[in-house]
């Protein structure tokens, strides 16, 4: 075992009677890495944390952890620290009694403990709160604690389960920021599972898309983004979502309908011909003059206009599909105006029609 | 106006009428149901008070002239049953002997069952809850037999501890469905925090899970002590004359059919008896309330 393996997960499947949540899945974590688990609601990213802490027996397959297998291990022995959507703060206890609760049950002296609790608590920046019922605490307060009760007992791997998910949308921008720096102070492996792209994006060294118990791709937050593997996580990534047209490859050209895109600026990871998809991320959809110089360029009515302040969204129609393009905030386009847009074989990204897996 | 804005039409609070017709027929219908159901207990009090002569007399709804508490004293210290004269003091004591043991056991055995089979789903365990269930509705009366068979192998037949193992047993289907379901409604990441931190069986249970759970033991206990105090039929069965529990010996001085018929001594007596689950009830009430919400509703 090398030591730069933090957490190796070897052909791990869980099953629940006969459904399989998790099927022979393979992940090799490195040390000080912060991994996101993404994907929607029963793609299995919560039970592989939990497959991960232990609190669930696998079916079959192999948990290792700083190079000790740990797959019949108690969570207590796997050198974990967990922290919970719902914060899962012991309501009886003070601030204080939360985050010594496990270092008591560990028997470490009364010293240590009080040393530990004010750093963590120092870290965080809730010393004030040390005497407080979780009762009396804020949101934000609380998720800061149960960070607080995974820090003082001094492991090696993190464990997040949507730890912001309960939080609002202001204080949830802040505490990922402040997540981000303190896994760049703290330099732990951490696992955080989430279906946010936005707290995926921004603070993953490496995404884990799953879905139906399996990883779709795994992959910096530039490849998932720019290279996706396949339909999937093109359609699941990016608000909104990648733009996708249906038609065929055909002598290096895309051909769907009136469409014509050339596909010479095209990175093909495999040479095919037939059925295709053709995706196009909204902000790679250039507008008005900025399209002269593009592979293609199409005139189109604007449906809807969403100005976001920031940037402006605009819903047009392609072939008979829905299509968006991204411009600038202050973008003077409204609905109903036709249009010239435009963009580059380059930036898209194609996909069998039969496997959805990437060209 | 007093207020500087002026609005048109309705504005703030509702106007409400004290003698409205729905107040008056609320209130009306409230109230001849409570006289209903407090008549008899009014009628105990004020019998239990009286001397026999006024008694005689036929007026049971009329206050006492005299008041005497002389039934009282008779009715704790002096009323026969069968072998002994010395009133229902000798059967209090007794069903406080069985009371509070079979309480304390019963409600111990079915909250550890309870958690067990709420957070630790250990194999068998939905076979096991199922069996339990299905003894909840088995009749009493189907095992009663039985019963007396396996305590008398035991050598307890016939004993307090005896008549405590029965309660305890008995108690023990409905008891665990209740903790069983409180402890479903905890949140479950609280338990597997609680193993991360390293707590095992007993130290969840005692350090995580007793302390947040207050009204369900209420609930248990006031289920469990008005059951056992009221309890007849396995006193009467499962024990012997001097340690029969305070209800048998109610009715033996209710029904004993030498000499005149005491109805004061009678009326002090039942209400004596029924004066602990009575004050169980008043004492508690409140927090009976909370706690069977807080066992059905989840959060």
């Amino acid at each position: 075992m090398s030591n730069t393996h933090s957490v190796e997960i070897k052909n791990l499947t869980l099953s629940f009677g006969a459904v399989d949540v998790l099927k022979k899945l393979d992940l090799t974590i490195g040390q000080g890495e912060f991994l996101v688990l993404l994907g929607s609601s029963g793609c299995g990213k919560s039970t592989l944390l939990n497959c991960i802490a232990g609190l669930l027996d696998v079916t079959a397959g192999q948990v290792w952890i700083n190079g000790k297998n740990v797959t019949w291990a108690e969570p207590s022995e796997r050198g974990i620290g967990m922290v919970f959507q719902s914060y899962a703060l012991y309501p009886q206890m003070t601030v204080e009694g939360n985050m010594s609760f496990g270092l008591k049950n560990a028997k470490v002296p009364k010293p240590e403990i009080k040393k530990r609790v004010a750093h963590a608590a120092d870290v965080l920046q809730i010393e004030p709160l040390l005497n407080r019922k979780p009762s009396a605490l804020s949101g934000g307060q609380r998720q800061r604690v149960a960070i607080g009760r995974a820090l003082v007992r001094d492991v090696d791997v993190f464990l997040f389960d949507e730890p912001l998910s309960n939080l609002d949308a202001k204080l949830r921008a802040d505490l990922r920021i402040e997540l981000k720096q303190l896994h760049a102070r703290l330099k732990n492996t951490m696992i955080y599972v989430t279906h946010d792209q936005i707290e995926a994006m921004t603070l993953a060294d490496r995404i884990a898309v799953m879905k139906d118990g399996l990883i779709q791709q795994l992959g910096s937050p530039d490849e998932v983004y720019n290279k996706p593997e396949n339909l999937y996580v093109a359609d699941f990534i990016g608000s909104p979502s990648m733009n996708l047209l249906e038609g065929v490859i055909e002598d290096q050209f895309f051909k769907a309908g009136d469409l014509s895109v050339p596909l010479a600026g095209y990175d093909f990871s495999r040479q095919a011909n037939g059925a295709a998809w053709f995706g196009i991320r909204p902000e790679h959809v250039s507008l008005g003059s900025e399209a002269e110089s593009t592979d293609v360029k199409l005139n189109v009515k604007v449906e809807v206009v969403e100005a976001l302040g920031s940037d402006t969204l605009a819903l047009t129609e392609v072939n008979g599909t829905r299509f968006w393009l991204r411009t600038s905030g202050q973008s003077k386009i409204s609905a109903g105006d036709a249009v010239t847009i435009g963009f580059n074989a380059a930036e898209a990204s194609l996909f069998d029609k039969k496997d959805e897996k990437r060209l | 106006m007093v207020d500087a804005t002026h609005f048109d039409g309705a504005h703030g609070p509702k106007p409400t009428r004290a003698f409205s017709r729905r107040n008056i027929f609320l209130y009306g219908t409230l109230i001849v149901v409570a006289f209903y159901y407090l008549i008899p207990l009014y009628v105990m009090v004020v019998t239990s008070l009286k001397g026999m002569p006024e008694i005689r007399m036929g007026n049971i709804f009329a206050p006492p002239v005299e008041i005497t508490f002389e039934p009282w004293v008779k009715a704790w210290s002096e009323a026969c049953t069968g072998l002994n004269c010395d009133g229902l003091s000798r059967g209090f004591w007794n069903s406080v002997r069985i009371t509070v043991p079979s309480v304390l056991v019963s409600i111990l055995i079915a909250s550890v069952n309870g958690y067990a089979l709420a957070n630790w789903r250990f194999k068998g365990a939905d076979v096991f809850f199922t069996i339990l269930i299905f003894g909840a509705f088995i009749p009493y009366q189907v095992m009663l037999y039985p019963m007396v068979i396996l305590l008398r192998e035991m050598g307890i037949y016939g004993t307090l501890t005896g008549l405590v193992v029965v309660h305890t047993i008995f108690g023990m289907p409905i008891l665990t469905l209740l903790f069983r379901n409180y402890f479903t409604s905890l949140p479950e990441e609280l338990f597997k925090a609680a193993r991360v931190d390293g707590a095992g069986f007993w130290g969840i249970y005692f350090q995580i899970m007793l302390p947040m759970s207050l009204p369900i033991f209420v609930v248990a206990m006031i289920l469990q002590v008005t059951g056992i105090w009221n309890d007849f039929l396995f006193g009467v069965v499962y024990t012997k004359p001097d340690i029969y529990p305070m209800t048998v010996q109610l009715n033996n001085i209710v029904n004993s059919v030498q000499g005149v018929k005491e109805y004061n001594v009678n009326m002090a007596a039942t209400i004596l008896t029924g004066l602990v689950p009575l004050t169980i009830y008043f004492v508690s009430g409140r927090l009976f309330v909370r706690g069977i919400a807080a066992g059905a509703v989840k959060g």
